[in-house]
């Protein structure tokens, strides 16, 4: 499973890199940024998932 | 104001002002939404509110139908009291695309949440200062004597003002948001001392620079050339206006609810880890700030025939509480877990200082229930409502020993 954030549909909500700051940073905006190569080793999906479903934007996705 | 006709049908004469929306708005959008899901008043010249979160949400990502050119409904209308694109009256806010990217970006690395999450310690300093001061009381209005001051002190910080303004910095955010039913004439002069202050902050950072957001805003350049001088000062306005009661209204309904609902209270004092998940549903529940738009030119929207100037007044605290796009949304729920609230606004015009003001919320509610773990709302005494498109408790009278 591999994780990304829509840059274009990103405005720095901030949601996803409070609830899981191990999958996500932020940029010097304060947008969303996918840490490292964005692959979900099995124990961190249900917590991108749940940075998924609390972005206002929708702007998270995870696809095999 | 006074003499002013109250709404007898919020579907065709809406009015944010009148005493029934101000008391207790929810009912009222609740049956809008049921039954008029964009409701229309012939008031403040024309304007629609919209209360599902599906159309507050395609309005406010459609940036080619809707223009942010005025973001405060009132008498003062568009286009005598509102400057022109694309700068607008105070930028970004008050900005379209392509222009407010550039005034955004200027601003959001000064509210990103590296140097943001670096003022914790000052502002913890600030709650804590003002609690201290209320050391031996039985009762307090923690609206008036803690939850106004503390975004004051930050905001001041920023920009580099007088940390003392804090009184003159609340008047001209109520003359900007609450006092929006006076007549033109009568509101226009009102502005006038905010625009003194700033001339005379703007002309003392002139003499002496320092690090602060205000002399950032005189020195920096785009495309090799400094911003004209409307620029710094309506990012200004912006800074100061938007940060004040915005987070003071968030932290007062905080403390207001938890003043009202003691389970809740006793659980964040027993469960301090469930802070961050509180935080996000008193922002839900209770989300302040509903902002506006302006239709562009005349067309059908939403099954609505919608004129060019009309005012879009758009509910986020209302479609933070549609049940179609929250479980049990009429329901306060501590630890929520999934949340997609719209606090902050959707799309490009998300607030700017959405970081700060979490900060501000979580800092202020930590360190008060720190100092108070139990306390109620006293009900000899009255819980009065700021009016307008902030919305938060200003007199919130409790018992706190």
């Amino acid at each position: 499973m591999k994780v990304r954030i829509d840059a274009d549909l990103c405005q720095g909500q901030g949601r996803c890199f409070s609830i899981a700051p191990n999958i996500f940073g932020f940029d010097d905006l304060g947008n969303g940024v996918v840490l490292g190569d964005g692959d979900l080793a099995d124990e961190t999906i249900e917590s991108a998932r749940l940075a998924q479903s609390n972005c206002p934007e929708h702007a998270i996705f995870i696809e095999e | 104001m006074a003499d002013k006709e109250s709404v007898l049908d919020f579907a065709t004469d809406w009015d944010h002002t009148d005493p029934k929306w101000v008391n207790n708005p929810y009912p009222i959008w609740e049956d809008l939404r049921e039954r008029c899901p964009v409701a229309h008043t012939e008031r403040y010249g024309g304007g629609w509110f919209p209360t599902t979160h599906e159309v507050v949400s395609a309005i406010a990502n459609d940036t080619e139908h809707f223009t942010s050119r005025q973001v405060v409904v009132s008498k003062n209308k568009y286009p005598e009291f509102a400057p022109p694109a694309p700068i607008g009256g105070a930028p970004p806010i008050t900005s379209d695309p392509p222009f407010h990217q550039i005034a955004r970006r200027l601003l959001l690395p000064a509210f990103a949440p590296g140097p943001i999450n670096a003022l914790e310690p000052q502002i913890r300093a600030l709650c804590r200062q003002h609690l201290d001061g209320l050391k031996g009381r039985e009762f307090i209005d923690a609206g008036i004597e803690y939850a106004q001051f503390i975004p004051p002190g930050v905001i001041s910080h920023m920009l580099g003002f007088p940390p003392e303004d804090g009184d003159q910095f609340r008047e001209f955010v109520h003359v900007v948001l609450d006092l929006i039913d006076l007549e033109p004439e009568v509101r226009a002069p009102l502005f006038e001392p905010m625009a003194e202050y700033f001339t005379v902050q703007i002309e003392d950072h002139i003499q002496n620079p320092r690090d602060d957001l205000t002399s950032y805003l005189l020195n920096v350049e785009v495309n090799g050339q400094k911003l004209a001088p409307e620029h710094v000062r309506g990012s200004m306005v912006l800074i100061l206006v938007a940060g004040i009661d915005t987070t003071w209204s968030a932290i007062g309904s905080s403390l207001w609810h938890l003043a009202t609902h003691p389970g809740d209270l006793a659980r964040l004092v027993n469960e301090p880890d469930l802070m961050a998940l509180a935080v996000e549903e008193f922002l839900r529940f209770y989300a302040p700030v509903t902002m506006a738009r302006m239709v562009k030119e005349d067309m059908e929207y939403a099954g609505c025939p919608m004129k060019k100037d009309d005012w879009i007044l758009l509910g986020f605290p209302a479609a933070n509480r549609d049940p179609a796009a929250f479980e049990d949304a009429d329901k306060f729920i501590i630890d929520r877990a999934v949340n997609r609230h719209a606090a902050f606004g959707l799309g490009i015009h998300r607030c700017a200082g959405s970081n700060l003001a979490r900060l501000e919320l979580r800092i202020a509610l930590e360190e008060f229930i720190k100092r108070y773990p139990k306390f109620q709302i006293d009900d000899s005494s009255d819980v009065t409502w700021a009016q307008g498109q902030v919305r938060g408790p200003r007199h919130i009278p409790m018992m706190v020993a």
